[in-house]
């Protein structure tokens, strides 16, 4: 265990440390903005990893977390507005964790369709309570986040979007360090032991429903500091930017990425912010119409999703796992191939 | 008094939209343990086509079998090609699956058909009957769809009841390893469930569109309330998710009808929520619980 910890946390500095050379010399302001993204985006697909990949209870309302954490960092910031950033990511931290508690409660009763249905529900039902009560949350308008202004300490005129992707990248690496070592460890084992067969974790003495909850509860803490965050980076919030389609982009990279594989939920992230860019370049240098440019990422995403359950349902994390096997064959590699997990009955 | 009327009726009318969602969920969860995720979408596409038939000079009778149509060839197809490779593997599959065919088909629609709400005709006047001086607080088309997904209803309940290939239907869905034993072609069998429930998805989706107005999502709600509506009566029983499915148009009506429209998604998650805290399994789920 501590050996463990040891390496993840040297893994770890090293890649902080990459990062912030990347960040600081070699990236312009526009990648910054993508990395930062990513980073957000990668917090949140890692806490469903461990929800959905791990655990095996399938969350369509992902989104709807997110929307919470988001919220509370705005209507925080909107009453104060020098409230220091980390008071805030706190906040949505905690308002989020209690929300995932109250629907991990409810969801551990449930299974397979129940619990997807259940979540698609809250999915595209909380969207709807911004605009109801508009004089708390802005309405459809939604509210302004400020940027957040770098400390002092690091000079007047230090870019802001370097800063935010250095937050990001900072809560990104925190979230993934902690996740890793969770997952690694007896709760982990727990949390698959639950997946794979409620019956037999039963009989080992392992409290089928408190599992449960503790899973939702962690991935809904990682989904509201993503949502805080996500706040910051688009410097609006408002009912438009969660819709159903946030939540499946979410369950998109981590399958795409392999599921119960963290650093799938990574690559996953970097699919979703960085294939929009991409087909949007595609799409623009094709001269295509607005209606079919604006819709290009989507309809990618969803023929990417279908591909990877039919073809590589381990996603890419399972095909570099499957690469180095095969390099390290002759060794004699005891790394296991991960499979993708058989979730209790959807 | 006069309002009550008012509501229950647009509740019994959305009900029944809604239950042609659930029916066609609950027949494909029967036939192959999978939810279609993508039955809203697949409905929106096929009053899509219908919109696009009635533009090219269709009459709406012609757009309204074009559609049923081709609700049948989608769910036909998404079984034959997608679903039936993943059948033996853990459910997360399917599930995964058919919400990339719910993304691919709102991704594809407004590349298509154009993404800009649209209006979509009604074949009979949507405005309310008087008799005498006597507003009867429903209009034909009300009258319509109330008949047309009762008639959809019998339709499959004699052909699941009292016919051979319903016998042969419900056999391969009872238990593919005997019926395929007595000779059952049980694939065939599968692929025509899922092509006769997305037909009963398409109805649903032309008799929704003159109201939610056409759009890529616009099916979206109409899917979540259809489940529901399945969840609270059992994903197992038809006559149980009808009635659920009813009983969330009613109470819908009336949230939205007393509090505020806006409040009626959350007011259909909250009969979810409600239902399944009572009863995880539905409210006329018979047979087994789920044992641990």
């Amino acid at each position: 265990m501590s050996s463990t910890l040891v390496r993840h946390g040297l893994f770890f500095v090293i890649i902080a440390a990459l990062l912030a050379v990347l960040t600081g010399l070699v990236f312009d302001a526009y990648t910054n903005y993508n990395v930062a993204g990513i980073a957000i985006f990668a917090i949140s697909a890692a806490g469903l990893t461990v929800l959905t990949g791990v655990n095996g209870q399938v969350s369509l309302g992902h989104g709807a977390l997110m929307m919470i954490g988001a919220y509370t960092t705005s209507v925080l910031l909107q009453w104060h507005p020098d409230l220091p950033m980390l008071l805030a990511l706190l906040a949505s931290i905690a308002t989020t964790g209690v929300a995932g508690a109250i629907i991990g409660i409810a969801g551990a009763r449930l299974r397979g369709p129940y619990l997807a249905g259940a979540t698609l529900a809250l999915a595209l039902a909380l969207p709807q309570v911004p605009t109801h009560f508009a004089s708390l949350f802005g309405g459809n308008q939604g509210i302004i986040v400020p940027a957040p202004a770098a400390p002092g300490v690091l000079g007047a005129g230090f870019p802001p979007d370097q800063w935010l992707a250095w937050v990001c990248l900072a809560a990104a690496l925190v979230t993934l360090f902690l996740l890793a070592n969770l997952v690694r460890g007896g709760t982990g084992r727990r949390l698959r032991m639950v997946r794979d067969n409620e019956v037999a974790a039963r009989l080992a003495g392992v409290d089928v429903a408190r599992t449960q909850v503790l899973a939702f509860v962690i991935s809904a803490v990682c989904a509201g500091l993503a949502g805080s965050l996500f706040a910051y980076w688009v410097g609006i919030t408002s009912p438009a930017g969660f819709t159903l389609n946030l939540s499946l982009s979410l369950l998109t990279a981590i399958v795409i990425g392999g599921l119960g594989s963290l650093l799938g939920a990574v690559l996953g992230a970097v699919v979703l912010v960085y294939l929009p860019v991409w087909t949007g370049g595609l799409a623009s240098s094709l001269n295509l119409a607005s209606n079919v440019a604006n819709n290009v990422p989507l309809a990618v995403y969803g023929v990417v999703l279908i591909a990877a359950i039919l073809v590589f349902p381990r996603g890419i994390a399972g095909g570099i796992a499957s690469a180095r096997q095969a390099l390290t064959k002759t060794v004699g590699s005891r790394r296991r191939a991960s499979t993708l997990p058989g979730a209790p009955a959807p | 008094m006069h309002l009550l009327v008012i509501y229950t009726v647009d509740g019994v009318v959305n009900g029944m939209v809604y239950a042609a969602v659930a029916l066609a969920l609950v027949m494909i969860w029967r036939a192959t343990r999978v939810v279609n995720y993508a039955q809203g979408a697949m409905a929106m596409f096929t009053t899509y086509i219908a919109l696009v038939a009635i533009q090219h000079g269709a009459t709406y009778w012609l757009a309204f079998v074009i559609a049923l149509l081709a609700g049948f060839v989608i769910g036909a197809v998404t079984e034959r090609v997608l679903v039936r490779p993943v059948e033996s593997r853990p459910p997360l599959n399917a599930v995964i699956l058919t919400l990339g065919v719910l993304i691919v088909l709102e991704a594809v629609a407004p590349m298509l058909f154009g993404g800009q709400t649209q209006s979509f005709p009604v074949p009979v006047s949507n405005v309310d009957i008087v008799v005498g001086s006597t507003d009867l607080n429903v209009s034909p088309f009300a009258l319509f769809t109330v008949g047309a997904v009762i008639v959809a209803m019998l339709v499959l309940f004699v052909v699941f009841q009292r016919t051979t290939l319903g016998l042969r239907m419900r056999a391969a869905a009872f238990n593919p390893e005997i019926a395929r034993i007595l000779g059952i072609r049980v694939g065939r069998m599968l692929t025509l469930g899922w092509g006769l429930a997305a037909l009963l998805g398409a109805l649903a989706g032309l008799l929704a569109a003159p109201a939610t107005l056409l759009y890529p999502n616009n099916m979206d709600e109409v899917l979540v309330l259809g489940f529901t509506g399945a969840v609270i009566g059992g994903l197992d029983n038809p006559v149980g998710a009808v009635i659920g499915a009813l009983a969330v148009g009613l109470a819908l009506s009336y949230v939205s009808g007393y509090i505020g429209s806006d409040v009626a998604p959350l007011g259909g998650l909250v009969i979810l929520i409600a239902v399944l805290m009572v009863r995880p399994q539905g409210l006329f789920t018979l047979g087994r619980q789920r044992q641990v």
